[in-house]
């Protein structure tokens, strides 16, 4: 596995994106992925990292990275109850809740 | 010609020349007529929009006063919540989902009297450039149905365009209200970003989405503007300040106004007439009182590969929340682990996923600086060369689109299909409004928009332009 890189250069990746890294990237999100889907998706993917390489190409030196368009700073507001979403009405789109929680198969066991 | 426009039907309406019961019909039977073939909608809500008509119907009989959108239908891209009213991404991931709330902008509507009659198709979870990324099928272009309509808010856009309502609201990304609008030759508006409030639009990239309208008018489109606008305390990187005022200014005229072309985004890499009708629409601001000048900005060829990175990691966290607890579809299995995958794996589409995949890629250990910071750096970059050029001009001129309207299947590998954002993501990447606006047609009858960017907080003067290039129309 190649995610431990730590330099701050773009590599090539569309010589460099292995199914292995996609394997590794769809694990990561949830997402399982037919042999065919692999193969499609990791050329997809290299293809689009390689027109993103072009960003090395530009004089970068000095510029701060934008954290956000608009010059933010904290929202507060005043510690006062106010209403809120009605909790049934939330969980009566779950797709299984009970006890006025929602529902799951069991967290801990057998993995995958 | 019945009246096509929100202002003109909420005169009519107001005026008791047509009820609003007669208004809302017509678009319905227009709807019957053509949905079919054009597939704007995931739902018409035909009931509730008669309802809702009648309703204004007896506010008027009783003599109460009106919003300015009375009984003017309305159609909504489907990522807006629309309480008790289903509400899909075009995703299978939120089959069956109903919100427990409303977006701040559909309230805002709705306080004006506007009536919903829909929720339009989209590419799913607003990826995509040409609505076929939708799980519930293509969206057809009403100028000439063999083409897409746009995308991503391409059934907002056809709605408008097909007449099925006088104005629609899409979200825009990476233009995804302004190429659409362009497609179908109709006004579109991006917002400058916290002008609008984003509460109940479903999350695609948090700090480039923007809601704002379709419309036939730039009056339609600065009334929409206006009412959706202003600060909202439920969404937090809202701009803590009113509406601006911008019905106001469409008659003032460019008198005196500086209009820069962006050099960078009139190359070989456009379509040479999309191109010629840029510099026809320069030359008919000239007529009309600007100062016309070139200006480059070259950070902007950057943008894809900026945007790229950005939205997909944003969109990589934003889209964890589907994991089968909380919202519509859920694959049920022995853990919950596994139900997860199953969950995304089953609900998401092809976009979507690789979308999640080049986000959360970028954002992994050890590539995080290289792609995630670098791209941010590039933001940083283009708003410094706006900055310096707006130092220069009032308002700066560009196609919207690089091309007009394609045929179905035209951008089947991704990276031919995001190519089509190049002039509408670096608006969204600085965080500055930009409008589309209708300017002529190509030689195969094709809609071109012409694209006004200006300034964060610069929708005055930019309405102002637009106005102006909506009175000077191509013969």
């Amino acid at each position: 596995m190649r995610l431990h890189a730590s330099s701050t250069e773009i590599p090539l990746m569309s010589d460099e994106l292995t199914r292995d890294d996609v394997t590794h990237v769809a694990r990561l999100a949830r997402l399982s992925l037919t042999e065919a889907e692999l193969d499609t998706f990791t050329a997809q993917l290299a293809d689009i990292l390689s027109h993103v390489a072009d960003l090395q190409n530009l004089d970068l030196e000095g510029v701060e990275p934008m954290v956000h368009p608009l010059p933010l700073t904290n929202v507060m507001r005043a510690d006062v109850v106010t209403p809120s979403l009605d909790r049934d009405e939330v969980l009566s789109q779950a797709p299984l809740a009970e006890d006025g929680r929602f529902r799951v198969p069991p967290v801990l066991g057998e993995d995958r | 010609m019945t009246a096509r426009t929100a202002v003109a039907l909420a005169a009519e309406i107001a005026s008791g020349k047509r009820s609003a019961r007669e208004v809302v019909n017509e678009h319905l039977a227009r709807i019957d007529d053509r949905e079919e073939e054009l597939h704007a909608f995931n739902l018409v809500l035909a009931d509730s929009a008669r309802k809702q008509a009648d309703a204004v119907d007896a506010a008027i009989a009783a003599g109460e006063t009106l919003g300015p959108l009375a009984g003017v239908p309305v159609a909504l891209k489907d990522n807006m919540c629309t309480r008790g009213v289903p509400t899909t991404c075009s995703s299978r991931i939120l089959d069956g989902w109903r919100p427990p709330y409303d977006a701040t902008a559909v309230t805002r509507l709705t306080e004006a009297g506007a009536i919903t009659i829909g929720k339009t198709n989209m590419d799913e979870f607003a990826m995509g450039s040409s609505t076929e990324n939708s799980a519930f099928g293509p969206t057809r272009n009403p100028v000439n149905p063999r083409l897409v309509p746009g995308g991503s808010s391409g059934g907002s856009a056809a709605a408008v365009a097909a007449d099925f309502a006088p104005i629609s609201l899409g979200s825009d990304t990476g233009g995804s209200i302004r190429q659409p609008a362009a497609f179908c030759g109709l006004v579109g508006v991006k917002p400058t970003y916290g002008a609008v409030s984003r509460y109940g639009l479903i999350a695609f990239g948090s700090s480039l989405d923007q809601i704002g309208p379709f419309a036939h008018s730039v009056e339609d489109a600065a009334l929409v503007t206006e009412i959706i606008g202003g600060h909202d305390p439920l969404d937090s990187t809202s701009i803590a300040q009113p509406a601006m005022d911008l019905c106001a200014v469409l008659e003032t005229g460019v008198d005196g106004l500086r209009v820069g072309i962006i050099t960078d985004l009139m190359g070989d890499e456009l379509d040479a007439e999309v191109v010629a009708a840029t510099n026809a629409a320069a030359t008919a601001l000239e007529a009309a009182g600007a100062s016309i000048g070139h200006v480059t900005v070259p950070a902007v060829l950057s943008g894809i590969g900026a945007y790229y990175v950005v939205a997909p990691a944003e969109a990589s966290s934003n889209l964890a929340r589907y994991d089968g607890v909380r919202y519509g579809l859920r694959v049920d299995a022995a853990n919950t682990g596994t139900m997860n995958e199953l969950t995304r794996s089953a609900g998401f589409g092809d976009e979507v996923k690789r979308r999640i995949m080049l986000g959360t890629y970028a954002l992994s250990a050890g590539y995080y600086d290289a792609y995630y910071g670098t791209a941010q750096k590039v933001r940083t970059l283009i708003a410094r060369e706006f900055a310096a050029a707006y130092e220069n001009f009032d308002v700066l001129l560009c196609p919207t689109t690089p091309t007009t309207a394609f045929e179905f299947g035209a951008k089947a590998d991704p990276m031919s299909m995001y190519m089509n954002d190049l002039c509408t993501i670096p608006s969204n990447l600085a965080g500055h409004p930009a409008i589309s606006v209708p300017f002529g047609v190509d030689g195969d009858q094709r809609p071109i928009g012409v694209q006004v960017l200006a300034p964060a907080m610069g929708e005055p003067v930019m309405f102002r332009v637009a106005a102006e290039l909506e009175r000077n129309q191509p013969a």
